[in-house]
């Protein structure tokens, strides 16, 4: 007999674990899934066990906050690490979570649940420029990742671009980690927001902590930069740093000696899961898709909740108080007593307001576009260039899907999700919602063994 | 002791080896191989299929499958993703195509 659990929560990030937690305490029945094998998602993101750090916090504020949640949760939930999502389906009320189980021996797992929270996070938005994918260029986030997670430095002398305050914890905490970092050049301007009347909000003041920590490191901060070049033969040697005008069009450049790039534009919400049950989408500020919520994170489809950046991206302290208020609404839902908690959602306000000034202080300008050459790669999955893109336009197509299936740009294995923004971008497009049928890669066998109805008594659920 | 091991005091257990092409790379258990092999200094462990372009990390989060590697003849695998386990047998070159299963619609 297959278990149905009241929730299903994807993600144990911010969201994920305080929406499960909060469903959790309210009386449902919880089942939490994530794919990688330590709790955190890319925030929260520690130091494998093996390194036993007994300050895994100085990579991160309000981690201890975090592994409270997280502790409280597996007493009362159950919980599946290393447990990828590939696909969920919604049938006569109940939800199918599709997975698979390890993280080389995989094994098909499937969870079902009565409703579904997707708090699936985000990864870096990156932008094209010549020789973005030489060995030694990094997200800005994978750099982080790689730091916090696997305690190593991403390189000895470090370049941090791309725009937006994320920039700032990177390029800390590889200098505190030991890395000479050479320079932060933020395409923007810098502290972007200081004019701004949310300054009052706080989050300032951290901007400010790393800015000092960047001061002390002589680490040099710089306001309308970009590195709009990569360069090497087998691996990064040096970079093209150029100051911008206001649209980011290079104004004067120069050259830096480095081994490793960390570059970021923003985040791009993970909007696979959603998407594949029709929830509905609305425009972020930055004209990316995110998924539309009610007051309670309710998307368009019953049953169907999220929170954290696939509702907009905000950061950890929004992703949490998001998590929370769906784990109330999925509780309310099943008829479980759940009091009107305003303080939460005046809190919510208050932090997404933020979040939208935060967008509207580190915009994307299309000066970016002159930074590519004809042979730079839009698409690196498929190594499609610039003039290929160029090409297919020629050839009449006129918007991004016909690009696509000219050219091949989004055709490979990230399905997309590199390259879709600018792909978008340079055929003069908002980024559409991206649709994957299937969110991670399964064996063709997998695939298959899901169109055949399980034989009887074949144990299906999460138990089996 | 190296600095992000004394910003967050750790006390790492034991190393072990894994072979990348036959080098031996140590693993402080829990790593995964793609960070154990660029922690070591490897950069890049494939080639792409048209152009011969090397590749190694690049999103650091299992999102842009550069990193894809072959584990103990497994292929195909995400290093950054992978935990690294002792004596495993990383073999670098050339990554197959995609099977056609996960292409975006």
């Amino acid at each position: 007999m297959t278990r149905i659990h009241d929730l299903a929560v994807v993600g144990a990030g911010p969201a994920g674990v305080a929406g499960a937690l909060t469903a959790a305490l309210a009386g449902l029945d919880v089942v939490l899934v994530d794919g990688a094998g330590r709790p955190g998602g890319q925030y929260f993101r520690r130091p494998a066990e093996g390194f036993h750090a007994a300050r895994p916090g100085a990579l991160h504020h309000g981690l201890d906050r975090f592994t409270r949640q997280w502790e409280a949760l597996r007493e009362r939930a159950e919980v599946l690490l290393s447990t990828r999502v590939w696909a969920v389906e919604r049938a006569d009320g109940a939800i199918t979570v599709r997975c698979l189980e390890g993280d080389r021996e995989e094994r098909p797992r499937t969870v079902t649940a009565r409703g579904l929270l997707v708090a699936t996070g985000a990864h870096d938005r990156p932008l094209p420029f010549p020789g973005w994918d030489l060995p030694g260029v990094l997200t800005a986030g994978g750099a982080q990742a790689l730091l916090k997670g696997d305690l190593v430095v991403a390189g000895r002398r470090v370049v941090v671009a791309g725009t937006g305050p994320f920039l700032l914890p990177v390029a800390a905490g590889l200098a505190d980690a030991g890395a000479q970092v050479l320079g932060v050049h933020e395409a923007n301007r810098r502290f972007g927001l200081a004019r701004h009347p949310l300054l009052a909000a706080g989050r300032a003041a951290e901007a400010l902590g790393y800015a000092a920590r960047l001061a002390r490191h002589r680490v040099p901060y710089s306001g309308r930069e970009a590195v709009i070049a990569a360069h090497g033969e087998t691996a990064l040697t040096h970079v093209t740093v150029a100051s911008l005008d206001a649209a980011w069009r290079p104004l004067s450049t120069r050259t830096v000696e480095c081994d490793t790039l960390a570059c970021g534009y923003g985040f791009v919400p993970q909007l696979d899961l959603p998407l594949q049950l029709d929830c509905a989408t609305r425009r972020d500020p930055d004209g990316g898709p995110v998924v539309a919520v009610d007051a309670g994170m309710r998307t368009s489809v019953p049953g169907v909740y999220a929170a954290g950046e696939a509702t907009g991206v905000g950061g950890a302290a929004l992703a949490e108080v998001e998590g929370r208020i769906a784990g109330r609404a999925a509780a309310a839902d099943l008829g479980r007593p759940t009091p009107p908690d305003p303080a939460l959602s005046r809190r919510r306000d208050r932090l997404a307001a933020f979040a939208r000034a935060l967008q509207g202080a580190y915009p994307l300008r299309p000066g970016w576009q002159d930074w590519l050459r004809d042979d730079t790669l839009v698409c690196r999955c498929e190594e499609v260039p610039l003039s290929a893109v160029r090409e297919a336009q020629a050839m009449g197509a006129v918007d991004a899907r016909s690009v696509k299936l000219l050219a091949r740009p989004g055709m490979g294995w990230c399905q997309g999700r590199m390259c879709g923004y600018a792909v978008a971008c340079l055929v003069g497009e908002d980024p559409a919602p991206p649709r994957r049928p299937i969110a991670q890669p399964v064996r063709l066998g997998d695939l298959a063994a899901r169109a055949r109805p399980a034989p009887d008594g074949r144990k299906t659920s999460s138990e089996g | 002791m190296s600095g992000p091991y004394r910003l967050v005091r750790a006390r790492p257990e034991p190393e072990f080896e894994i072979s990348v092409d036959g080098a031996p790379v140590a693993v402080v258990p829990g790593q995964s191989v793609g960070a154990a092999m660029h922690g070591a200094g490897i950069r890049s462990w494939r080639t792409t299929r048209f152009g011969g372009r090397p590749r190694g990390l690049y999103c650091g989060i299992g999102v842009c499958f550069d990193c894809l590697v072959t584990v103990n003849g497994v292929p195909s695998l995400r290093a950054c993703l992978t935990e690294a386990r002792p004596g495993d047998l990383v073999t670098t070159g050339e990554a197959p195509a995609p099977s056609g299963a996960g292409g975006e619609r």
